[in-house]
């Protein structure tokens, strides 16, 4: 069997599949690239040639422009190809609409690149599969015993319970526009809140986009519509970079949320002004970094963007390999 | 512990003073005796437990969890308490709340080898918001933007009774305050107090903003030097003299040259300073004194202290507190000639007599020299106020010292910095052309926007990394403000910074240009 160390190559473009000659989520452009998910700062444009779901291809379409790469290749999840004799599969990574792990099969060893992803149920897009390996890649970004995320439901209904604490004030809810914005909106529905949920324009076009993919988002509508004396004890959402924005303004004293796992830390929630932490997040916690850990029962674990050093530390005390994998161009706050 | 949790989570995230207010009033209402007034007593700072450290907490969390996690999560953080409650492994919920008086009223009587295994057995029992309450209240400081004076308008505003007949009776009463509760909710007469050895709470001074003297007129003030000590409240009777800081701490015990000679009657409100021949000494000299329980005869001979007065509250039994700052002058200076001189370790704060803003700014520019920290307007009218009243008394500080540093380390923050490279270490030149030498380090000065730019200076222009320091090129100067240079043995390079910041990042300016040590060396006082 070939080691992965002698065939997958961390380069300042990103994590190269030397016989099979693609990067997986490059951050600059290649010849031909593999991209896990629709986030920017893995999904970028100008490759020659990418291949991903078609659920991350339409994202990418969206937020890139019509042409993402000058050819695109869709792969539906367990749909083996071969790159260059690399057999490569997509799985489902629990992460967002789309979001795939890419699982490397070269000269008789597996290799599994995580991408971002969650372990925890999410109605938008299907669960995590655990696939036994020889590597696994995996992500860092909440890899500190002290990232627990409570259960959705119960910050859900703390949103839904200050609403009712608060009846004459916009509830507005920091999200970022792909993934969360739509898991929250899910979330809320389930939770049985069927008003018109008022999105700002930044909001708008994935959630139409996630929508096409089947999934009931209910009535939506933009921030703009609603006249100024509306905003008393309605739900708006908007992507976190606007919400101390003169946006926010027109609406009645808003209560400023924010859902993402970072809230954890009640001091981040301060800095950011929040005054509703909402614990959600679409990364795995500690928890579920290590419990996933267990279930590819891989021999040897490469740890990329995050809190590389704890999980390591984790996985060495658990008799695995492991070692920080440094690739560069992924944003410690991503989305 | 989980109202109580809930309402320090809650004053946490609300930005608002009123909303602050509201929250803290029906946290009062709601709440049943006695854990409100301990609740009360945490808020006011009242409450502290010499038996519980810090560091014990931290044992206790690194016996349960991995310690390397531990220390990493904690770096992270940046928040002992707040790590220790994530961190903290969840056990079963027992359902049943613990309650504040509990821990306070156990904490207050155990012995300090005890209160690891009562943590312990605490935390098994809360949830994560409430371990971080509990862990807030042990260590001290709860830091939810509450000062002393927002719990107790609170508290009043609860009441429907004065802010000022609160500020009377608080030090005379001790937590849990029933018999403050028992009167503010109507139930009993105001409690009865022996005021005559009791800290009044002080009146303070906001900092004067540019352009707030545009609006003042310089007949309407007096002005004082503002002197570099401590400030200190001297309370005698006939039972003795006790000497508070201005947060009402005793101090006395560490200064028994002075407290022994204060024999009269009176409140006085003065600063504590060290004398150095004619002059009042540095800082530094009065620090070797301050927290020393028994002085050695030596460190009294070495460094004498004394009080430089400037305000009278209480002349025998009279409360002169209701009187203007100009009829309070006049009774001091006439204190002051008699009482205060004979005690031998009293003088005067004189005045600083001036004409118009200008000619004051003159005066401010000498402070320095005398070293005092800059000057002190008092309304000529104004009654003695505690708390901070608006537009009454102000300080103006003499303008900080900068010198042009080199940036040589940079640190990853703490919390909410713990991303950012945001504590620096900055240098002088030997001699133009020779090497850097550290000077100081700053935390702070910058704003977020340029906090952003010296963080993605510091990655690029990393030399080598320690952990989480790196060491960057010598090419960024930073202008560092400082309000005092002092000697120091422990430094390499011989001199010390008191309060450096960073003033302006001078991206345009060559590091060779930057500041030699020698300037700095040249700033301290002889």
């Amino acid at each position: 069997m070939q080691h992965p160390e002698t065939w997958l190559r961390p380069t300042p473009a990103g994590l190269l599949v030397e016989p099979g000659g693609f990067y997986i989520d490059p951050t600059s452009p290649v010849s031909r690239a593999v991209i896990t998910h629709g986030h920017s700062d893995h999904a970028r444009g100008g490759h020659a040639a990418a291949l991903a779901t078609p659920e991350t291809l339409a994202i990418m379409r969206s937020r890139i422009g019509p042409e993402p790469a000058k050819s695109v290749q869709p792969l539906g999840y367990g749909e083996p190809i071969e790159i260059g004799g690399v057999r490569v599969t997509l799985v489902p990574a629990g992460h967002i609409l789309g979001s795939a792990q890419v699982v490397l099969e070269w000269q008789g060893s597996r290799a599994v690149v995580s991408g971002d992803y969650k372990r925890r149920r999410d109605p938008t897009c299907p669960p995590f599969e655990p696939v036994n390996c020889d590597v696994f890649i995996t992500e860092a970004t909440f890899a500190l015993p002290v990232f627990r995320h409570p259960d959705d439901k119960e910050e859900v209904a703390r949103l839904l319970h200050s609403m009712r604490v608060f009846p004459d004030r916009t509830h507005l809810v920091g999200v970022y526009a792909l993934g969360k914005c739509q898991r929250l909106i899910r979330l809320v529905r389930e939770a049985g809140y069927d008003q018109p949920i008022y999105l700002h324009g930044a909001l708008i076009e994935l959630c139409e986009l996630y929508r096409d993919f089947g999934i009931d988002l209910g009535d939506l509508r933009p921030a703009t519509e609603a006249p100024p004396g509306m905003f008393a004890g309605v739900l708006v959402l908007a992507p976190p970079s606007s919400l101390g924005d003169r946006w926010s303004r027109r609406m009645a004293d808003p209560v400023l949320a924010f859902a993402s796992g970072w809230m954890r830390i009640k001091q981040r929630a301060k800095q950011r002004g929040v005054e509703l932490p909402l614990v959600i997040s679409d990364h795995a916690d500690w928890d579920e970094l290590c419990q996933t850990l267990e279930d590819v029962a891989a021999p040897e674990v490469w740890v990329t963007h995050g809190r590389e050093d704890a999980l390591v530390h984790h996985a060495t005390s658990r008799g695995i390999r492991a070692r920080a994998l440094s690739l560069l161009g992924f944003e410690e706050e991503g989305s | 512990m989980k109202a109580f949790s809930r309402l320090l989570a809650s004053l946490l995230y609300t930005p608002a003073r009123n909303s602050k207010l509201r929250l803290l009033k029906a946290y009062l209402a709601e709440t049943p005796d006695p854990d409100r007034g301990y609740a009360l007593a945490a808020l006011t700072g009242t409450l502290v437990f010499a038996e519980a450290k810090p560091a014990a907490v931290r044992d206790v969390a690194r016996s349960r969890a991995d310690p390397v996690l531990f220390d990493l999560s904690y770096d992270y953080v940046g928040d002992l308490a707040e790590t220790v409650a994530l961190i903290w492994p969840a056990k079963e919920e027992t359902g049943q709340d613990l309650r504040l008086s509990e821990v306070v009223e156990t904490l207050t009587l155990a012995a300090r080898a005890k209160v690891p295994e009562l943590l312990e057995g605490w935390l098994d029992r809360l949830d994560a918001d409430a371990r971080w309450a509990l862990i807030k209240l042990l260590t001290g400081g709860l830091r939810v933007g509450v000062s002393e004076r927002l719990a107790k308008t609170a508290l009043a505003e609860h009441g429907k009774v004065e802010l000022a007949q609160v500020e009377e009776v608080w030090h005379g009463l001790d937590p849990p305050y029933r018999p403050l509760f028992d009167w503010i909710e109507g139930r009993t007469p105001p409690p009865q107090i022996d005021t005559s050895r009791l800290f009044r709470p002080l009146m303070l001074a906001q900092a004067l903003e540019e352009g707030d003297l545009l609006s003042l007129k310089p007949r309407d003030f007096r002005a004082e030097w503002k002197w570099d000590g401590i400030r200190v409240q001297i309370v005698s009777g006939p039972d003795g003299a006790r000497l508070f800081s201005r947060g009402g701490e005793e101090v006395g015990p560490a200064f028994p040259d002075l407290v022994d000679r204060l024999k009269f009657s009176a409140v006085v409100d003065g600063e504590l300073l060290v004398r150095h021949g004619e002059a009042v000494a540095p800082f530094n000299d009065l620090q070797q004194r301050l927290n020393r329980r028994k002085p050695s005869a030596k460190l009294i001979g070495d460094y004498p202290a004394f009080i430089r007065v400037y305000d009278l509250l209480f002349e025998g039994e009279e409360d002169l507190r209701h009187l203007g700052f100009d009829a309070r002058r006049a009774r001091l200076e006439n204190w002051v000639a008699h009482a205060g001189l004979a005690s031998g370790v009293i003088d005067l704060s004189p005045l600083v007599p001036f004409q118009d803003w200008e000619e004051l700014g003159r005066h401010r520019l000498g402070a320095g020299t005398l070293n005092a920290e800059g000057l002190m307007l008092k309304r000529a009218d104004s009654p003695y106020v505690a708390g901070r009243p608006k537009g009454l008394w102000f300080k103006w500080k003499r303008a900080a010292d900068t010198i042009d540093a080199v940036l040589m380390y940079a640190q990853r923050g703490h919390g909410k910095r713990s991303s950012f490279y945001s504590d620096y270490t900055f240098g002088l030149w030997t001699q133009p052309g020779g090497e850097l030498v550290p000077v100081g380090k700053a935390y702070f000065g910058f704003t977020d926007a340029e906090l952003m730019e010296i963080d993605k200076w510091v990655r690029n222009n990393t030399v080598d990394r320690f952990g989480p320091v790196r060491q960057v090129a010598p090419a960024l100067v930073v202008e560092i403000a400082f309000d005092s240079a002092q000697r120091s043995t422990r430094h390499k390079s011989g001199v010390a910074l008191r309060f450096p910041r960073v003033a302006r990042i001078r991206w345009d300016k060559p590091a060779g240009e930057a500041d030699v040590l020698e300037t700095l060396m040249r700033r301290i006082p002889a």
